[in-house]
C-alpha cells in the first residue's frame, strides 16, 4: 500500500498552510528524516521531513500553492516493491482520511464533489483550472452552504476567517452569525466575496483587510510602470491584517516617562567586562536584556496590568511571557521570552540571541512567537527618540523603546548631564486604564533606574 | 454481578429500537427494555396501522370516483373487519421486521418494566420476576400516550382513543371526532370516506392549528367538501352515555350550546408522556411541562442519563425520535454530531388530501422578524396532478426576503407527503431560492410545483 504524505500541522491552531518548495521529485527514493517540502506559514517556512522510507510515487501539490489544508494528502511514497500502478486504486482524499482516526462506513455527502482522480494523476497547477467552485485538489477551497455564503457576501465578510462547524468543517449560517457577533468575521477585500485566497501576483483581488481607498483607485492613481509591485507574501499580509484589527478594534492610549540609564549602563559595562568570553556560558548583554527582565519584573509587581481582554472576562495572566519585536527582511517577527521574570540577563541575552537570529533565517517554529502577555518594540539602536507602537493582540500592552541619549536634565536645582531613555506604553484601554497603565512604568522605572533591584 | 452494558434503552418504540441498533452497529452493547411490544406506538397503534386503514379509503374513495375515469363499476362495498384485519397484518409484519432486526444487530431484548434505580442501574420487572441491569448510560425512550380530557377518557364503549379506533367494534354511522390535529383528521378522513357522518370538534379558530392558516384553510375547504362538518373554537361540555348511542353538548366560543349524538367519539387531543413509574423523581430528572427536559444531544440534567422521543420536547413524531435515538447513541459513542433543530423536522399528516410541512408558517416566520418572500403554486396548474384527477391542493414556499433562506414549506394536495423531503434536505443544506430555481425538477411530476412555488415567491412562475 503506498503511504500518504500528510500536510503537517507546525502549530496546534493552523489550518493550512503555503506549499512552498518541494526538495524530491517523483521517483526519487527518501530516507526517514529526509527533507521533502517546506511549508510556509504566516510566520515560518518549516521543513517537511519523511516518516517513512520509500520512493516518492506521486506529488499532488504543487509549488507555490497556497491554502493547504492540514492533513490534507500531499504526496504518495511508494513502498519497496511497489510501482506506480500502485497509485491506480490511491484516492488522496480518502487516503488520508483512512490514516486518520475511524473512518465512518458512510461517505460524507461532501465527498462527492470530488473529480476523477484516476484521470489526473499528475496534477495540473491550481491556477490551470478554471476558477473552481468546487473540487479544487490544491486545498484552497472553501466550504459552506449557499445560505451562509449569500449572508457572507451582503455583509462583506471574508469566509476564509470563519470557522465552519458543519459535517466536514462546512460552513453554515450559525458560523456566520456568530462570527459577526463575537466580531471575529473580518471584511472582504474591495467588497468581493472572497472564497479563495487568490495567488500573491494578483494584487487586485488580494488581501484580507479592509481598505479605506479600493485597490481599483490605487492603481488608477499611479501611472502603470511608475511603481514597481511587490507581492504580499504570508508576512506582509499577516503583519497588515493583525495590525490593521489591533488598530481599528483596541482603543489604544499612551502613557510616556523617561527612565535614566547611567547606572544600568555601568553595570551592563561591568558585567560584560566580567562575562566569559567562550563557552556555553559566555554571554554579553544588550540594554535590551535588561529592558526585557525589567518589564517581565514589573508586570510581575502589577499583575492587572499583565492581561488580555477577551468578551468573556479578562485573562490575568500569571506568566511575564515577553514578546519582542525583531526586524527582517520584509517584515518582522516578535518570538517570545517565556518566563522572562524567572530568568537570569545571561539566559534572557543568549535566548533573544538565539530567537533573533533564528527570526532573520525564518527558521521560527510557532512554538517561538505563539502567545506572550505583552510586547517590546525597540528602535533606540535606529536613533528614535520616542514613538507610539501598535498592540500586538491578543497583548494589552506594548512597550516602545526609544534611544538612550545624554540629556541635560534638572536634578535638584542644577542643569546635570545624564543618559535618558523615553519609553511609551501603548495601553489597551479595555484591560489597561490609565493609572494602572501608569503604575506598571513606575514600576518598570525603577528596575531600569536601578538595576541591582532586579536581583530580588 | 449482572452483565454490564453501555447503554440500557427503556422503550422499544421508532426512538429506542432504532437507538439500539446504532449502538450495536458502532461497538456499543445495548440493551433494549421493551414492556409491551416491540416498535411502539407508532408500529402497533400509530403511525403504519392507520396508514393501512386511509389506504383501504383511498381506494374506497378513488372506486367511489371511478367514472371520472371512464371506468364502469359495480356497486361497491367493503368489509370493515377485512380492513381492520389488513392494518392489524400490516402491523405485526412490521413488529416482527424488528424483533428480525434486533437479532440480526444481536441486541438483547428484556420484555419487561424499568425503572431507573441509579443514573447506571435499572430494576426491570419481567414476567419471571426482577432483574437488575447495569449500564453506562440510560436512554429513556418511553414514548407517550392519549391524552384524556375529564369526561373524555375511553369508557370501554363511546369514547375510543386512536388505540380502540384501531380495532373498532363497530363501524361508526354518526363519529364525533375531538382535536383536529393530525391523529385526529386521519381518523376523519378513513371513517367520512368508509361513510361514516364525521363531526370534527376542535378548540382553536382553526382545523390542524399546528399548520400554515392557509393549508387550514384548504384543509377546511377539502374536509367539508368530502362531507365531515367542521366545528372550530368549541369544546365539548358535556357527555351523556345512552343505551346506544352518545349524546355530547357542544358549546361555541360565545357558550352557545347544542347536542350532538353519535355512535362513536374519538378523543385526540394530544399526548402525555409516559414518565411515570420509572423513576425520574428519585434521580431529580427535570421535566419541562411534564416532559423530560433535554438539550440538543438528548441528555437530561443527569450525566449518562438520556431521554428521545415522545417523552421529551415536541414534536412527537416517530422519525424525530429515531434521529433523536441516532443523535443520543453517537454523543455517547463521543462523536461530534449535530444536536436536534427541530425546526427541520417534517411534519405528514395522512388525510385526503394529505398535508405536509417543513420549517417555519408565515405567520411564525413573520412573528420571528423575518420579511418574507411568499410562493404559492396550486395543483390546478400542474399537468400530473390534473392527469391523476387530483386538482386539489397548493404548494407554499416560505423565503427570508433578504438571505433567501427558506424557512417553511407548507403543502396540501396528493402525495404531498412524499414530496416534503425535498425541501428537508434543502433546507437542511442551507440552500437558497438560487440553488432551488437551479435544480432541474422531472416533467412530469407532482414535484415541478415545489420548483415553481419557488420561482412563485420571486413572481417568476413560469406554468401560474
Amino acid at each position: 500500500m503506498p503511504i500518504p504524505i500528510l500536510m503537517p500541522a507546525l502549530s496546534p491552531t493552523m489550518e493550512a498552510g503555503t506549499l512552498a518548495k518541494w526538495h524530491v521529485a517523483i521517483g526519487d527514493e527518501v530516507a526517514s528524516g529526509d527533507v521533502i517540502a517546506e511549508i510556509e506559514t504566516d510566520k515560518a517556512t518549516m521543513e517537511v521531513e519523511a516518516v517513512e522510507e520509500g520512493r516518492i510515487g506521486a506529488l499532488y501539490i504543487d509549488e507555490g500553492t497556497e491554502g493547504v489544508k492540514v492533513n490534507s494528502t500531499i504526496a504518495m511514497l511508494l513502498e519497496e516493491g511497489e510501482d506506480e500502478s500502485a497509485l491506480d486504486d490511491v484516492d488522496p482524499e480518502n487516503a488520508a482520511s483512512a490514516n486518520g482516526a475511524a473512518a465512518e462506513k458512510n461517505k460524507q455527502p461532501e465527498k462527492s464533489e470530488k473529480t476523477d482522480r484516476k484521470d489526473n494523476k499528475s496534477p495540473a497547477p491550481a491556477t490551470d483550472k478554471t476558477p473552481a467552485k468546487s473540487a479544487r485538489r490544491d486545498g484552497e477551497r472553501i466550504i459552506a452552504s449557499p445560505l451562509a455564503r449569500r449572508i457572507a457576501k451582503q455583509n462583506n465578510l471574508d469566509l476564509g476567517q470563519i470557522n465552519g462547524s458543519g459535517p466536514n468543517g462546512r460552513i453554515i449560517k450559525a458560523d456566520i452569525e456568530a462570527a459577526m457577533k463575537d466580531g471575529t468575521a473580518q471584511k472582504a477585500a474591495g467588497g468581493e466575496l472572497t472564497t479563495t485566497r487568490s495567488v500573491a501576483s494578483d494584487p487586485v483581488e488580494g488581501g484580507q483587510v479592509i481598505r479605506p481607498v479600493s485597490d481599483k483607485e490605487i492603481f488608477a492613481t499611479y501611472e502603470e510602470g511608475s511603481y514597481d509591485l511587490i507581492p504580499l507574501d504570508n508576512m506582509r499580509r499577516t503583519v497588515a491584517e493583525r495590525l490593521t484589527i489591533a488598530k481599528t478594534t483596541i482603543p489604544h492610549f499612551y502613557l510616556t516617562i523617561d527612565c535614566e540609564l547611567d547606572q544600568l549602563l555601568t553595570s551592563r559595562k561591568r558585567l560584560n567586562e566580567n562575562a566569559p568570553k567562550e563557552g556555553h556560558n559566555a554571554f554579553k548583554l544588550s540594554v535590551n536584556d535588561f529592558i526585557i527582565k525589567a518589564l517581565a519584573l514589573a508586570l510581575q509587581y502589577v499583575p492587572h496590568a499583565n492581561a488580555t481582554w477577551s468578551s468573556n472576562g479578562i485573562l490575568r495572566h500569571k506568566r511575564s511571557d515577553i514578546a519582542v519585536a525583531v526586524a527582517v527582511e520584509g517584515g518582522l517577527f516578535t518570538p517570545v521570552i517565556r518566563h522572562a521574570d524567572l530568568k537570569t540577563l545571561s539566559e534572557i541575552s543568549n535566548e533573544m540571541k538565539d530567537l533573533a537570529h533564528r527570526a532573520r533565517a525564518k527558521k521560527l517554529s510557532p512554538a517561538d512567537y505563539v502567545g506572550g502577555t505583552t510586547s517590546i518594540s525597540n528602535l533606540g539602536m535606529m536613533g528614535i527618540k520616542k514613538f507610539d507602537a501598535v498592540i500586538n493582540p491578543p497583548h494589552a500592552t506594548i512597550l516602545a523603546i526609544g534611544s538612550g541619549e545624554k540629556r541635560a536634565v534638572v536634578v535638584g536645582d542644577e542643569i546635570k548631564i545624564r543618559t535618558m531613555m523615553s519609553v511609551t506604553l501603548s495601553c489597551d484601554h479595555r484591560v489597561v486604564d490609565g493609572a494602572l497603565g501608569a503604575e506598571l512604568l513606575h514600576a518598570f522605572k525603577g528596575f531600569i533606574e536601578d538595576p541591582v533591584t532586579m536581583l530580588v | 454481578m449482572s452483565e454490564q452494558y453501555d447503554v440500557a434503552i427503556i422503550g422499544g418504540g421508532p426512538g429506542g429500537y432504532v437507538a439500539a441498533i446504532k449502538a450495536a452497529q458502532i461497538g456499543l452493547k445495548p440493551v433494549l427494555i421493551e414492556r409491551e411490544h416491540l416498535g411502539g406506538i407508532c408500529l402497533n397503534w400509530g403511525c403504519i396501522p392507520t396508514k393501512a386503514l386511509l389506504r383501504s379509503a383511498e381506494i374506497m374513495t378513488t372506486i367511489n370516483h371511478a367514472k371520472d375515469f371512464g371506468i364502469k363499476v359495480g356497486k361497491v362495498d367493503f368489509d370493515f373487519e377485512k380492513i381492520i384485519q389488513r392494518s392489524r397484518d400490516v402491523s405485526k409484519k412490521l413488529t416482527s421486521g424488528v424483533g428480525y432486526l434486533m437479532k440480526k444487530n444481536k441486541i438483547t431484548v428484556i420484555d419487561g418494566t424499568a425503572k431507573l434505580k441509579d443514573a447506571n442501574t435499572l430494576t426491570v420487572k419481567t414476567k419471571d420476576g426482577k432483574e437488575t441491569v447495569k449500564a453506562k448510560n440510560i436512554i429513556i425512550a418511553t414514548g407517550g400516550r392519549a391524552r384524556h380530557l375529564p369526561g373524555l377518557a375511553p369508557d370501554g364503549k363511546f369514547i375510543w382513543t386512536y388505540r380502540e379506533a384501531l380495532k373498532p367494534d363497530v363501524m361508526p354511522k354518526r363519529l364525533c371526532v375531538i382535536g383536529s390535529g393530525a391523529i385526529g383528521v386521519e381518523f376523519a378522513s378513513f371513517f367520512n370516506a368508509l361513510g361514516s357522518e364525521v363531526t370534527i370538534i376542535e378548540l382553536a379558530d382553526r382545523i390542524v392549528p399546528a399548520e400554515d392558516a392557509e393549508i387550514s384553510a384548504a384543509a377546511l375547504k377539502a374536509f367539508k367538501k368530502a362531507g365531515m362538518t367542521i366545528r372550530t373554537e368549541c369544546t365539548v361540555s358535556e357527555t351523556k352515555p345512552g343505551d346506544k348511542q352518545i349524546e355530547l353538548t357542544i358549546k361555541d366560543k360565545n357558550d352557545k350550546t347544542e347536542t350532538l349524538t353519535v355512535d362513536r367519539v374519538i378523543a385526540a387531543t394530544g399526548i402525555v408522556p409516559n414518565v411515570e413509574d420509572i423513576g425520574l423523581e428519585d434521580l431529580g430528572i427535570e421535566l419541562e411541562r411534564g416532559f423530560i427536559k433535554t438539550d440538543g444531544h438528548g441528555r437530561t440534567n443527569v450525566k449518562g442519563v438520556y431521554a428521545i422521543g415522545d417523552v421529551t420536547n415536541p414534536p412527537w413524531l416517530a422519525h424525530k425520535a429515531s434521529h433523536e435515538g441516532i443523535i443520543a447513541i453517537e454523543t455517547i459513542a463521543g462523536h461530534d454530531v449535530a444536536p436536534l433543530d427541530a425546526n427541520l423536522v417534517p411534519g405528514c399528516t395522512y388525510t385526503s388530501p394529505q398535508i405536509a410541512s417543513v420549517g417555519l408558517t408565515e405567520q411564525e416566520a413573520k412573528d420571528a422578524g423575518h420579511k418574507v418572500k411568499v410562493g404559492k403554486f396550486p395543483f390546478q396548474a400542474n399537468g400530473k396532478a390534473l392527469a391523476l384527477g387530483e386538482p386539489d391542493g397548493m404548494i407554499k414556499t416560505i423565503f427570508d426576503e433578504k438571505t433567501g433562506e427558506l424557512l417553511g414549506a407548507h403543502m396540501i394536495g396528493t402525495e404531498v407527503t412524499e414530496l416534503i423531503q425535498g425541501y428537508a434536505i434543502a433546507m437542511g443544506l442551507e440552500t437558497t431560492e438560487h440553488e432551488l430555481m437551479e435544480t432541474i425538477f422531472p416533467h412530469p411530476t407532482l414535484s415541478e410545483m415545489m420548483h415553481e412555488s419557488v420561482l412563485d415567491a420571486y413572481d417568476k412562475a413560469l406554468h401560474f
